[in-house]
């Protein structure tokens, strides 16, 4: 096995944050009382649960901490993961720990403490630089208080992004320029900008259901996209994934090996697992809902509730869609290795018409084998997948 | 077996909803022919399709036991006829079987444009008609107005007409009373050779192949060695029966009665309806009059949107096929559609019912192309030939002529719809042979190109008389046309399924029409799709869909990529749901739905 497969990462589901936003369809709840302590027994018995279900458990390259809203947690909680991970699996030397954090100033107040925790590196939720745009999203924070984390944020750690969210109604070119040449001004070596989703389940998608317009059109946002790659470029950050914009070097690692199909561990409510075992790829999730989580960690040591294992052309999917995410593509030899030739789970004739028509390609300076999308192509995904896979 | 004199055979003329089927079943009660327990409703009609659309599609017959005033007993059997005019053909061999008919016309509504059409089958037929005005008891009756348009529109004296109300059963014992003063006996001569009219017959699952007939002359038994005179096919009686109306054996049939006889036939197809049956040690001297066998009017193609159910399909149609010898199937090839069968129908309604059939019955998911006529090629070199598909028209420059069916259109419609009737009429090409008025209704008739009716004629027709007009029509004659083949192209590409035979003057309009109906159709490709009309190489029309400009999901987070996969599994099912058309995905319904437009 080559020595990317070796890679491992964790990621740490935290399921509360102080209000729940309009749009987000993620496992957050709002909840007055957390307690701790129990949460931080139940994470450290599923980690090493979940350590025993690999072959044998590489170290960690990286570890995320997500939500949710992660900077709600107390720092102590966090060491004591860390401290406990590294003890499990041992850390490689360059390893990469991330936090989310909300721009909020009682978040922000924390910062240190996650510092001291471990963590060396923060994303912080900006979302917008509009006082009606953070309005419209739902967002705790004013302008101010976000570039004041962000400020603070970039005295305490070398590594940090922002996550943005664009494509909102009336958002002009002019206007989203604006904001992402003000956040370019302030040296970031990392940004995550997100089209607006209407993702079923949220306030948004109920209220779109009832004739709100709460996006621009794909004509206007595949607009705003190309612009925002055109900008982000000029800068120095070309886009490295759809979404992910980073200097060279800078790209987050522990997302890359979502990208890259690599393997990882999640604990927590809600948290998914994949890793590779015995020549096979396995996929576990856990409960999503904190209360029978922690009641299910209580009794078993784990909350894993669903766990699968994948066909090969599953995994050739899974392979494809995570990879053609990304600008440097996807090794089709690494995916024969694992699932079988290629015309099993590849629509080769397909392929052609998407070279012709400039959405797909053979990245060069891969000795020809890697497959990749095409920043016209990359827009189009889903359609591309959907065309391609078998 | 009962004698001549005592049988009356009879058929009941009525339009769709005048109570055909409520006065049916009043009959067979007072006759006693069921138990109250036994009478689910309409039992006539006994096909889920014909009673969902009130339509009679196979013929069949009730006997009923009947005391008349005369206190003698009589054999009244009931000859079911379809009520539309597709099935004219089983119209006519019912009507041959009977010696007279019940006119029924709904004393609220009138006469409407079918019952026209089979009243003067019947009286073609020779038949005896009793008109009787049902419904009555309806405070909108008139039977004095319906009475004076009996006289006025069919010519038929209707004074004598009996008033009736299948609800209350007012005159439902005039009408039993009637039959049998009014019609004739049947005549036949016991002693002479076995001579008897096949007149239906079809598959049933407990006692296999049913085959319905009318003796002539001669008897029928059990155990006799049966010789069907146009097949020359020889089979052994094993049942005799009557419907009363449950199928019930009897000895024998003589002359004037009406049964069925199960003789080891396997096919409904080696019992040809109209056939003439005699006994094969007595031959009797000549066959009864045949009937001209139906032929298919209206063809389309049928493709299973899922390509693995083509056997499915095929097997479908042959069970069909086996209680309905008058639709034709042939295997096609369409590059759109893939393979499916080009099958052809006697009409309109009889597609539709088949299709419904097909879905219903036998769970299958069809798209049908666009119904086309049967055109009359006529070649440069002198060939000639019939045209079933208008993607296998032949290069312009070898066409000498080509000829188009025409029919012969009779509307009735409340007088105040009459304007718009005829202006759709004039709009589909059509002329005007004759138009009449009988009280506050028009009846217009005129001549029109089929191939102008089998679209939406219907659809229109009842939208511009918010449903009161009535419409029939029969088969009139060729006629040459100036006709041009439509082909739509999808980047390029022509689509078999969608090309058209039309009118040459209406070529751009349908062509652009159609291209615009893709247009809303066929969702957004990766790429610009260009859909034009043309005829030959020409362009008459020109849409474009723009090219799709995003499709993706910007956040991928956490980890959890199964959901991710589920999206991507619904979008390949979604597309399996397209037929690749070139690099174009089609969603399938797109077909016929393009076709499907009116004239806006
Ligand atoms: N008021 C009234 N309704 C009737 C009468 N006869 C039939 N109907 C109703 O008219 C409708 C059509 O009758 P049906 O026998 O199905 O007509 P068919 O299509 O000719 O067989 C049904 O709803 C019957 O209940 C009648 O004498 N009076
Ligand atoms: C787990 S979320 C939130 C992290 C953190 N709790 C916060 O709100 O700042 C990660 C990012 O996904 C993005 N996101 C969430 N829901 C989204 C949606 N419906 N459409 C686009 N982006 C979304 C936001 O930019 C968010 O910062
Ligand atoms: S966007 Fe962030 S803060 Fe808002 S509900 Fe989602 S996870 Fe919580």
């Amino acid at each position: 096995m080559s020595r990317e497969d070796q890679s491992l990462g964790l990621y740490v589901h935290w399921p509360f944050c102080k209000a729940k936003c309009p749009y987000c369809d993620f496992n957050s709840h709002v909840s007055s009382q957390v307690d701790y302590a129990a949460f931080q027994t139940g994470m450290l018995a599923e980690m090493r649960h979940l350590a025993s279900h690999l072959e044998q458990p590489s170290k960690l390259r990286s570890i995320f901490f997500g939500g949710g809203t992660p900077s709600l947690m107390p720092p102590d909680l966090i060491a004591a993961i860390l401290a406990e991970a590294e003890q499990i699996f041992g850390f490689a030397t360059d390893i990469e720990i991330t936090a989310e954090a909300n721009p909020t100033s009682v978040e922000t107040a924390k910062l240190t403490g996650f510092k001291s925790a471990g963590v060396n590196r923060v994303s912080l939720g900006i979302q917008a630089l509009d006082p009606a745009q953070l309005h419209f999203l739902g967002r705790e924070h004013s302008v101010t208080e976000a570039l004041a984390a962000l400020a603070l944020a970039q005295t305490i750690f070398e590594r940090v992004s922002i996550d943005l969210i664009y494509g909102l109604p009336g958002q002009t070119p002019v206007n989203w320029q604006a904001t992402l040449r003000q956040l370019l001004g302030l040296g970031l070596d990392h940004l995550s900008l997100y089209q607006l989703t209407i993702e079923a389940g949220t306030v948004f998608y109920t209220r779109q259901r009832q004739g709100d317009v709460l996006t621009g059109s794909d004509d206007v946002v595949a607009g705003l996209f190309e612009m925002t790659n055109a900008t982000m470029e000029e800068a120095g950050l070309a886009a490295y994934e759809v979404s992910n914009y980073a200097r060279d070097g800078h790209e987050c690692r522990h997302n890359l090996t979502y990208w890259q199909a690599h393997d990882w561990l999640g604990i927590g409510p809600g948290a998914h697992s994949r890793f590779d075992r015995q020549g096979q790829r396995v996929g576990l999730a856990t409960r999503r809902s904190p209360q029978s989580w922690l009641e299910m960690t209580a009794l078993k040591g784990h909350a894993i509730e669903t766990e699968c294992v994948e066909t090969p052309m599953g995994w050739a999917n899974e392979m494809l869609m995570m990879g053609l995410r990304l600008k440097t593509g996807i090794d089709l030899n690494l995916i024969e290795q694992k699932c079988g030739p290629r015309q099993l789970w590849l629509d080769q004739n397909r392929l052609a018409t998407h070279f012709e028509a400039g959405l797909l390609q053979f990245l060069e300076d891969h000795n020809g084998d890697r497959l990749a999308t095409t920043a016209e192509g990359r827009l189009l995904l889903n359609s591309l997948l959907a065309d391609i896979t078998r | 077996m009962t004698a001549p004199e005592q049988i009356r055979n009879f058929s009941i003329i009525a339009h769709i909803d005048h109570g055909k089927s409520t006065i049916a079943d009043r009959l067979i009660q007072m006759c006693g022919g069921l138990s109250e327990r036994e009478m689910t409703e309409q039992v006539l009609d006994n096909m889920d399709i014909e009673r969902e659309r009130g339509i009679t599609i196979k013929a069949q017959t009730v006997r009923l036991d009947y005391t008349a005033k005369d206190g003698k007993a009589y054999v009244l059997n009931l000859m079911d006829t379809p009520g539309h005019v597709d099935f004219g053909y089983e119209v006519s061999r019912s009507l041959s079987a009977c010696e007279g008919s019940l006119l029924i016309v709904d004393a609220s509504q009138g006469v409407e444009a079918q019952t026209l059409a089979n009243v003067y089958q019947a009286i073609e037929a020779n038949h005896e008609i009793v008109p009787v005005l049902n419904k009555i008891d309806l405070p909108a009756a008139e039977p004095d107005r319906i009475k004076t348009q009996i006289e006025e529109v069919i010519g038929l004296p209707a004074d004598d007409a009996i008033a009736a109300s299948a609800k209350t059963g007012a005159g439902m014992a005039e009408i039993l009373e009637a039959l049998v003063t009014q019609l004739p006996a049947p005549i036949g001569d016991r002693e002479a050779p076995l001579k008897a009219l096949l007149v239906d017959s079809w598959y049933d699952a407990y006692l296999g192949v049913m085959t319905l007939v009318r003796v002539r002359d001669g008897v029928l038994r059990k155990g006799m060695k049966i010789r069907m005179m146009g097949t020359g096919a020889t089979h052994v009686i094993e049942r005799v029966g009557v419907f009363s109306p449950k199928p019930t054996p009897v000895d024998e049939l003589g002359p004037g009665e009406i049964g069925f006889i199960n003789a080891g036939v396997k096919t409904v197809s080696d019992a040809k309806v109209g056939d003439t049956i005699t006994e094969e040690r007595r031959l009797c001297d000549e066959a009864l009059p045949g009937f001209a066998p139906s032929v298919p009017v209206v063809f389309c193609g049928l493709f299973p949107v899922d390509t693995n159910e083509f056997t499915g399909l095929r097997e479908a149609l042959e069970k069909l096929s086996l209680n309905d010898a008058s639709f034709s199937f042939e295997a096609e090839t369409s590059a759109a559609l893939g393979f499916g069968f080009r099958c052809g129908f006697l009409g309109l309604l009889h597609m539709e019912v088949i299709r419904d059939r097909l879905s219903r019955e036998f769970n299958l998911e069809l798209i049908s192309t666009a119904p086309s006529v049967v055109y009359q090629m006529h070649m440069t070199d002198g060939v000639r030939f019939d045209l079933h598909n208008p993607a296998d028209m032949p290069e312009v420059t070898k066409i000498a002529e080509i000829e188009e069916p025409w029919i012969k259109a009779t509307i009735l419609t409340p007088d105040e719809y009459l304007g718009p009737v005829l202006t759709l009429c004039t709009e589909r090409r059509g002329e005007q042979v004759d138009l009449t008025y009988a009280g506050n209704r028009a009846m217009a008739v005129y001549r029109l190109p089929l191939n102008e009716v089998v679209f939406d004629f219907y659809d229109r027709l009842k939208s511009v008389t918010k449903g009161y007009a009535s419409f029939d029509y029969a088969v009139d004659n060729y006629r040459a046309g100036d006709l041009v083949k439509v082909s739509i192209l999808v980047n390029g590409d022509p689509v078999d399924a969608l090309s058209m035979i039309v009118h040459r003057d209406q070529a751009e309009g349908k062509g652009r029409a159609i291209c615009i109906r893709l247009k809303d159709l066929v969702p957004r490709q990766m790429f610009k799709v260009a859909l034009q009309a043309a005829i030959g190489g020409k362009v008459i029309a020109r849409e474009t869909i723009q090219a799709l400009r995003k499709d993706v999901t910007a956040k991928c987070y956490g980890g959890d990529i199964s959901r991710k996969k589920k999206l991507l599994e619904k979008q390949k099912e979604g597309k399996k749901k397209m037929r690749q058309f070139g690099k174009v995905d089609i969603p399938q319904n797109a077909f016929f739905e393009a076709l499907k437009m009116g004239d806006n």
